[in-house]
């Protein structure tokens, strides 16, 4: 990138990896300045929530939110195809991508036969997930992020750590330092400041560059529309100003009619940020059309599969699919806000994360993930599309052990003899009433020889010891005495 | 979010489900929550080859070993009383996720039909039993931890709370974030120790910030995780089953 002069001292790339969930989780947990940024950060996202929904009858409008869902998911393979002829019917150019690789390929060509060397991106999980800022740099093509947060987080080599704020893990002190090291804008406490720095460096790169790339928020069966929200103008920006837009998205996107929309949008802004509504509200059905003064001369959707048609086969693990990326999971969350979202090492963290990155990526890199959860239920409470998050985490638990249907990459992959004996022991003496009841017994008896060193547990707790008697045991005491005072 | 449940009368007879935690960690609790369920007369049947809901193989992913056990469970139940179990998280199990477990299964009704049954102790002495409590202890403020089973799974937050309420001389301070988990999650501490401990060390900060002398929980999982956290941490706040701590003060 030009902006980042050679002379410059990198910061250096910070790669996460799943598989190192619990050395990640480690860190975060002993950096007190990622613990501070996440929980004041999580702390006031719940609140303007909770404010923003105030007096709604939200139960009524989340049910209503996940049958708009669920109805486009019924019909997923129908809509995606008037999805595809309505588009094309408005001049807008639509690709099918089965996985990132093809979906990177196809954006390049576009690019490539453009002569394009110059990409401004609107924010986009969907391009997260197929890494196609590197796949475009690689092909000698810059790709530049323009939502504020992805730029922040593009200038300090880093990947967003949040799927609606990127930059979420960094405070403002950080944010001056990255613009100082990167940009040279001068050292400030001013957050006005520091955005109109940013904005300025922007400005400039939309105006230069040869294709706009962005994601899409519902895509529009009936009528062919892409809707895109966002608070910065920078979506507009990248979808308007450059003579070509691509707008990529996952085929899970599409909703069959426009008035699916607003309950949606009216979803997805509280849920995520507590706005009422954003500040924008794209909604792009066309290229520049004769006689038009603005607008990209043409426009390109590229949907993209990358595995969750699979997940679209299985009638429980469907419900993923429903997810309408406004992050109020992760804000809930009591594990993702001690961690962060680096810890997880994947393109979505948090609960969401957990129950979408084994179909991404394969249980044997993720098997940690769906076990990184209390099952508290605080995701699914908030939901806006009622997935049940809580439900699908033990699924894909169940398909870690090799109990589950065996239809999700690396399934059985966590089954150790050790964990199935010790479950299977379990199993034993839960079903032979009276083998439980010698065993508690005798768990009581010997409580003085209790370890009182459990593992991990004891690093933080003193250990329970038992009792000494069971229930069982003082049941039947109970009723011997209440059987003798009947007799007296 | 559980549906709005409709509440029986009071019965003559209820069953009791201890849970595993109780029978081994805290039987007193079990006793005194029978106790209080045959004050307002209800008799108390307490089937004797009760083991455990099948909670912890089902969370870890074991579905044949948690229905095995689960299964076994199922037959204990045999005349219509409700079935009254002092802990929102087995009775989350029993009552949410019974149903799922066995749906498909030549067992499927009889599931269905014990998990409607299920009641979660502070949940039936408020809407089924209508229990009046006289205070006989001292003053003491003490806070609520509702488990989040009990919150979530049964949609239980009010029923814990509006029982201390009626106890005179206790008074019910308000932790921050008093919904948030505190970290137990069952296998979740032993599989991410350090997440967890981070969890349940803002628990009992929050706790005893609000200013409590002792926190009350409907669950023995959240109990055994804070009560081992503060033990640990050498601080005087004790914990207490919610069982234990009404018919102690009221009895």
């Amino acid at each position: 990138m030009s902006m980042q002069s050679s002379a410059v001292q990198s910061l250096g790339v910070q790669t996460y990896s799943p598989r190192e969930f619990h050395r990640q989780a480690h860190d975060a947990l002993g950096n007190p300045q990622i613990r501070a940024n996440f929980r004041k950060a999580m702390d006031g996202l719940m609140n303007k929530r909770r404010d923003v929904f105030g007096d709604w009858d939200l139960e009524t409008l989340r049910e209503l939110g996940a049958n708009i869902r669920l109805r486009a998911l019924a019909k997923l393979p129908d809509l995606l195809e008037q999805l595809e002829a309505n588009c094309q019917a408005n001049g807008i150019k639509v690709h099918w991508a089965e996985d990132g690789e093809q979906a990177c390929r196809i954006i390049r060509e576009i690019c490539e036969s453009r002569d394009a060397t110059s990409v401004v991106k609107g924010k986009s999980m969907v391009s997260e997930e197929m890494h196609l800022n590197a796949y475009l740099e690689e092909a000698g093509i810059e790709a530049l992020e323009s939502d504020l947060g992805e730029y922040l987080v593009q200038l300090n080599e880093q990947t967003p750590s949040h799927i609606i704020m990127p930059a979420i893990h960094l405070n403002t002190d950080e944010i001056s330092e990255i613009l100082h090291e990167k940009t040279g804008t001068e050292r400030t406490r001013d957050v006005d400041t520091m955005t109109a720095a940013a904005r300025s460096q922007l400005r400039e790169r939309f105006m230069a560059a040869d294709v706009g790339v962005s994601g899409v928020n519902f895509a529009v069966a009936e009528t062919g529309t892409l809707c895109l929200v966002e608070n910065e103008g920078n979506g507009r920006m990248s979808t308007t100003v450059p003579p070509v837009h691509v707008a990529v998205t996952g085929i899970e996107k599409v909703v069959e009619h426009l008035r699916d929309v607003p309950p949606l949008y009216a979803l997805l802004s509280r849920s995520a940020t507590g706005q009422h509504v954003t500040t924008y509200f794209n909604m792009i059905s066309s290229p520049r059309k004769e006689g038009e003064h603005d607008g990209p001369k043409e426009v390109h959707l590229v949907l993209v599969d990358n595995g969750r048609s699979n997940i679209y086969q299985d009638n429980e693990l469907l419900d993923t699919l429903r997810c309408i990326r406004c992050g109020a999971c992760m804000n809930h969350c009591p594990v993702y806000t001690r961690v962060g979202g680096h810890t997880y090492g994947t393109t979505y963290p948090g609960p969401i994360g957990s129950i979408l990155s084994p179909h991404l990526m394969g249980l044997e890199d993720t098997k940690d993930l769906p076990t990184a959860s209390s099952l508290c239920g605080a995701c699914g409470e908030v939901c806006p599309v009622k997935i049940p998050i809580p439900d699908l985490l033990v699924r894909l638990r169940r398909e870690s052990v090799g109990e589950g249907r065996g239809n999700v990459p690396g399934a059985g992959v966590k089954r150790t003899r050790k964990e199935v004996a010790a479950w299977k022991g379990f199993q034993f003496m839960a079903t032979h009433p009276w083998v439980w009841r010698a065993g508690t017994s005798v768990a009581g008896k010997l409580r003085a020889l209790t370890p009182s060193r459990l593992g991990a547990w004891t690093d933080y707790r003193i250990a329970a010891k038992p009792a000494g008697t069971t229930l069982h045991a003082l049941v039947k005491r109970h009723q011997a005495s209440k059987a003798q005072e009947e007799k007296r | 979010m559980t549906p709005v449940k409709h509440y029986p009368p009071k019965p003559e007879k209820v069953y009791f489900f201890g849970t595993c935690l109780i029978d081994l960690f805290y039987p007193e609790a079990g006793l005194d929550g029978i106790r209080l369920l045959e004050r307002e007369g209800v008799e108390v049947v307490f089937p004797e080859d009760q083991t455990c809901c099948g909670q912890p193989a089902y969370t870890s992913g074991y579905q044949q070993e948690a229905r095995a056990v689960a299964a076994a469970q199922l037959d204990l139940f045999p005349e219509p009383w409700p079935i009254v179990v002092p802990s929102g998280s087995c009775g989350g199990m029993m009552r949410t996720h019974y149903p799922q477990l066995f749906a498909g299964t030549d067992i499927e009704e009889q599931a269905n039909e014990v998990a409607g049954r299920v009641y979660e102790l502070t949940e039936f002495l408020v809407h089924a039993c209508h229990l009046k409590l006289e205070d006989r202890g001292a003053a003491e403020k003490v806070a609520m931890h509702t488990s989040c089973s009990a919150r979530r799974e049964m949609g239980l937050a009010e029923t814990g709370p509006a029982l201390l309420a009626q106890l005179g001389e206790v008074e019910l301070v308000e932790q921050a974030r008093s919904a948030e988990c505190c970290g137990f999650g069952g296998t979740f501490a032993l599989r991410h120790p350090e997440v967890s401990a981070a969890m349940v060390e803002d628990k009992t900060t929050a706790i005893e910030k609000a200013g409590a002398q002792r926190f009350v929980t409907s669950d023995c999982g959240c109990l055994m995780n804070i009560a081992g956290r503060f033990e640990h941490q050498n601080k005087a706040v004790a914990g207490e089953h919610i069982a234990s701590y009404l018919w102690r003060r009221t009895s």
